[in-house]
């Protein structure tokens, strides 16, 4: 298989994704809604509950919309990933994974390529919800919309990748419902997409400590400080390594000798 | 002399306790149409996810072309084509973005894929239907669609897993006889598996699977001869019953 074979691959799959989710405009639709509602109505009603100070990258006071913006597009990316990791479920069920596995090119790839045409979706929508915020006053400087685009892409292969493990260990669709609970919902509750860590560590040492090693976090700080046009190293970091682990857990988890399928007795 | 475009010695697999296939051994030559009978739950799925690197194989050998496919498991699958048992289609697509898709797997170009796929679409006569959902397409047609599908990429050994079922009588002659056109006209090596005993004819070769394990392995006029059956049907009845009771 010479190099533009693999080109070919991920375009392809590429493009199946993207008429799938064209094809499910409830998605597109629901993946926008879900933070809207939030920045419409979460972020308006706790404006006054919970005091921002003045933060990096933010030079000034700022309202509560505003520095809930980026865990909201983070909140997008992890919804996307998990659904695309979702649909990587019901191919298995309805049996066109099997097409994947059995296109003459290596298992990782593939599993790469498919993680690459859900980020694409996402990063997409991300943008069409950037763009709705501006009703919000939600403006970033004009190149924070250019520095954001590898952090996007970067949190979105880690959450498309924790996805892509999840899926490889799970049989049946009603699974993954429950795992999303026990995965989303914690994640997103348990980092600074809502409220600011110094706020987390007065109340709870704990919950400071979980929320600091939660991928998610990392997500959700990159995305907030490259708004701004600046990196967040630490993050940067811990959302590679993050991505790393958790695709090569997935591959290894799609692997038919080694993995759960192996457990499981195949599919 | 070549090697067979498809051989398995001393396969075997099994899940947990349970063993599904037992010391299978045959091979196919490159243009021979060869039906796999077996009752449902005989291997034949097994041996067919196996083949696909589905399932991980750990017993026995099989070998495409002679490259065996634990080793060499991408040159492999570029040379079969594969028509699974389940629908593998995506619905919401349509034909020919279903069909885009096989070729971008197969690393084809664009306007290689949309070559292949006019002259394919329209060998199993439905050229006006490619821009429709698949959604919309009979059972017939989507299985007609799969078959053409499995041959974009050109390969020389094809894999059918019960392609026929739950077809009209009308589709599944179309299918059985576009097969073995390509065996015979254009030298690809086919393995039919099915239950459905009459869809081998008198000058096939049969190869019966019970119960993971080849019970017979002949020409249908041959097994029927050797058991004294009247008809493919009782010669199966037959050989399937008599390693039974023994």
């Amino acid at each position: 298989m010479r190099s533009i074979h693999y080109l070919r691959c991920l375009v392809g799959v590429a493009i199946r994704e993207w008429l799938r989710f064209l094809n499910q405009r409830g998605r597109f639709f629901s993946a926008l809604v879900r933070p809207l509602v939030w920045l419409a109505i979460f972020a308006t009603g706790f404006q006054f509950v919970l005091g921002v100070s003045i933060i990096p990258p933010y030079d000034t006071y700022i309202p509560y919309s505003i520095y809930i913006a980026p865990g909201l597009i983070a909140m997008i990316l992890m919804f996307n990933g998990m659904l695309s990791s979702l649909s990587m479920v019901y191919d298995r069920e309805m049996g066109s994974m099997r097409v994947l596995m059995v296109s003459p090119l290596p298992r990782w790839f593939l599993l790469t390529a498919k993680l690459f045409a859900g980020v694409i979706v996402s990063v997409l929508q991300a943008y069409a919800f950037l763009a709705i915020a501006l009703i919000w006053e939600i403006e970033p400087p004009w190149y924070g919309y250019i520095a954001v685009l590898p952090a996007l892409v970067l949190s979105g292969l880690m959450l498309g990748a924790l996805g892509l493990l999840l899926s490889s260990a799970i049989r049946q669709l009603e699974n993954f419902a429950s795992v999303m609970n026990f995965v989303i919902f914690p994640m997103f509750f348990a980092s600074s997409a809502l409220y600011p860590l110094w706020h987390v560590k007065e109340a709870s040492l704990l919950l400071y400590r979980i929320c600091e090693i939660n991928p998610f976090t990392h997500a959700v700080e990159l995305i907030r400080f490259a708004l701004y046009g600046r990196l967040e190293p630490v993050s940067a970091a811990v959302l590679v390594t993050a991505t790393v682990v958790f695709l090569a857990l997935a591959v290894y988890g799609y692997d038919p000798a080694k993995g759960l399928m192996a457990r499981r007795g195949g599919e | 002399m070549s090697a067979p475009a498809f051989a398995v010695e001393g396969l075997g697999h099994r899940f947990g306790q349970r063993r599904v296939l037992n010391k299978v051994s045959f091979s196919i030559e490159p243009g021979e149409f060869t039906v796999l009978l077996g009752l449902n739950g005989a291997g034949k799925t097994t041996l067919f996810s196996l083949a696909t690197r589905l399932y991980a194989q750990r017993e026995g050998t099989i070998r495409v072309f002679g490259m065996d496919i634990r080793e060499q498991a991408l040159q492999c699958l570029a040379l079969m084509g594969v028509v699974f048992q389940q629908p593998t289609l995506d619905l919401d697509l349509s034909l020919e973005q279903n069909l885009f898709y096989h070729c971008a797997l197969h690393g084809l170009s664009r306007r290689e894929a949309a070559q292949r796929i006019a002259a394919e679409v329209g060998r199993v006569g439905l050229d006006d239907r490619r821009r429709d959902k698949v959604r919309l397409l009979s059972g017939g047609q989507r299985r007609r669609i799969e078959i053409a599908r499995a041959l974009l990429h050109r390969p020389r050994m094809l894999l059918l897993d019960e392609p026929t079922v739950g077809l009209d009588i009308a589709s599944r002659q179309f299918m059985l006889d576009r097969v073995r056109h390509l065996c015979r006209e254009e030298g690809l090596a086919a393995l039919w598996a099915t239950h459905l005993i009459d869809e081998a004819g008198d000058d096939t070769r049969v190869i019966i699977l019970h119960k993971g394990e080849v019970r017979a392995d002949g020409g249908a006029a041959e097994l029927i001869g050797e058991t004294r059956a009247p008809s493919l049907r009782a010669a199966f009845e037959t050989l399937v019953q008599e390693r039974a009771a023994a």
